[in-house]
């Protein structure tokens, strides 16, 4: 998976560990990757810390709350005219996540294959799928606001509850709309022909799948820490 | 700038992959459902969580086919996060207890199941 590589100015990269050393203390640029790429992954680790300081906050106010948390799969129920079915509003979002994810690994692998309208139709799906994730989380807001659940109380259990809730998923929703906004423009200079002008190649699709994967993976982590938990 | 070739997989792998991750939302969503409860509850919640983690990681964002350099570089600093995981729970521990010796045993709110 690491092998030896060749950089634009001819010196060969072993792989492996060497290639670590080689990488690091080389003298124009550590990583062979594009710098776009490179410069998103480290956004994407800048986004992870600030994810990780909200769960970890998360974690650490659930711990130390003396009342009793709400139960999840009570809370997140919705019911069709009979039982309540618990968390199936959130099954159905994380389903609508990963096939946006599915639907993104598709279109960069389009991009690469120069198929231009297809991958501009499945980052369309893609932005489609986000869009339809986010009025799921609205929707879901609206409920839970409804039912009296604020930052600073709710009736169902420990007050922080509402606090952390709207927090977490506030910030991930608003990253899914940015993503949303980010594939369409994407999209559309990918179907204009602008990447064969200006770069000769569809590295920004890759780069903005990039972005959306992360999305979905703070989603896996949402969901598994905050409603399954 | 190094060239980009390498980053040409067939489509197979993608879609056995999403498959594959689907299953897994499945069996988390299972773990809800079916009621466990307890250690054996948050390890599976753990492990389906890490494992779709790791996939979309590894493959959907390629992470598997980059140098060994990048891969340190983004995967090394969120695993120090788990140091301060670790000590948030000391915290946590420590709040609770202060709580309840300064403030008594407290009245949690009733909560129906």
């Amino acid at each position: 998976m690491s092998e030896a590589v060749m950089t634009d100015t001819g010196d060969v990269l072993p792989g492996g560990a060497r290639g670590v050393v080689a990488d690091f203390s080389a003298d124009k640029q550590a990583f062979q990757v594009p710098w776009g790429k490179a410069m998103m992954w480290i956004f994407l680790l800048s986004d992870t810390f600030i994810f990780g300081c909200f769960l970890t906050s998360y974690m650490t106010v659930r711990m130390s709350a003396r009342d009793a948390w709400p139960v999840p799969s009570e809370v997140f129920a919705l019911s069709f005219g009979g039982e309540p079915i618990p968390l199936i509003l959130i099954a159905i979002m994380t389903f609508v996540l990963i096939s946006s994810s599915g639907t993104m690994a598709m279109a960069v692998n389009m991009g690469y294959r120069g198929e231009r309208n297809k991958a501009f139709w499945l980052m369309m799906a893609t932005a489609a799928f986000g869009a339809m994730f986010v009025g799921m989380q609205a929707f879901e807001w609206t409920k839970l606001i409804e039912e009296g659940v604020r930052p600073w109380s709710n009736p169902m259990g420990a007050a922080q509850f509402g606090a952390t809730f709207f927090m977490i998923t506030g910030f991930h929703g608003l990253h899914v709309s940015v993503g949303v906004i980010y594939l369409i423009v994407v999209g559309r200079r990918v179907k204009s022909g602008f990447y064969d002008r200006t770069r000769g190649n569809y590295e920004m699709v890759e780069i903005t799948g990039l972005y959306w994967h992360f999305v979905d993976l703070v989603w896996v982590f949402i969901f598994a820490f905050f409603y399954l938990w | 700038m190094a060239q980009d070739s390498g980053q040409q997989h067939p489509l197979s792998i993608y879609f056995g992959i999403w498959g594959l991750l689907f299953v897994i939302s499945f069996f988390s969503y299972m773990v809800d459902y079916l009621n466990f409860q307890g250690t054996l509850r948050w390890t599976l919640i753990l492990i389906f969580m890490f494992l779709k983690a790791g996939l979309i990681v590894a493959i959907f964002m390629h992470m598997a086919w980059e140098r060994l350099a990048l891969k340190i570089a983004i995967l090394g600093p969120p695993v120090a996060l788990l140091v301060l995981v670790w000590l948030m729970v000391y915290e946590a521990d420590y709040t609770f207890l202060t709580r309840i010796v300064f403030f008594g045993e407290g009245a949690p709110l009733p909560v129906h199941h």
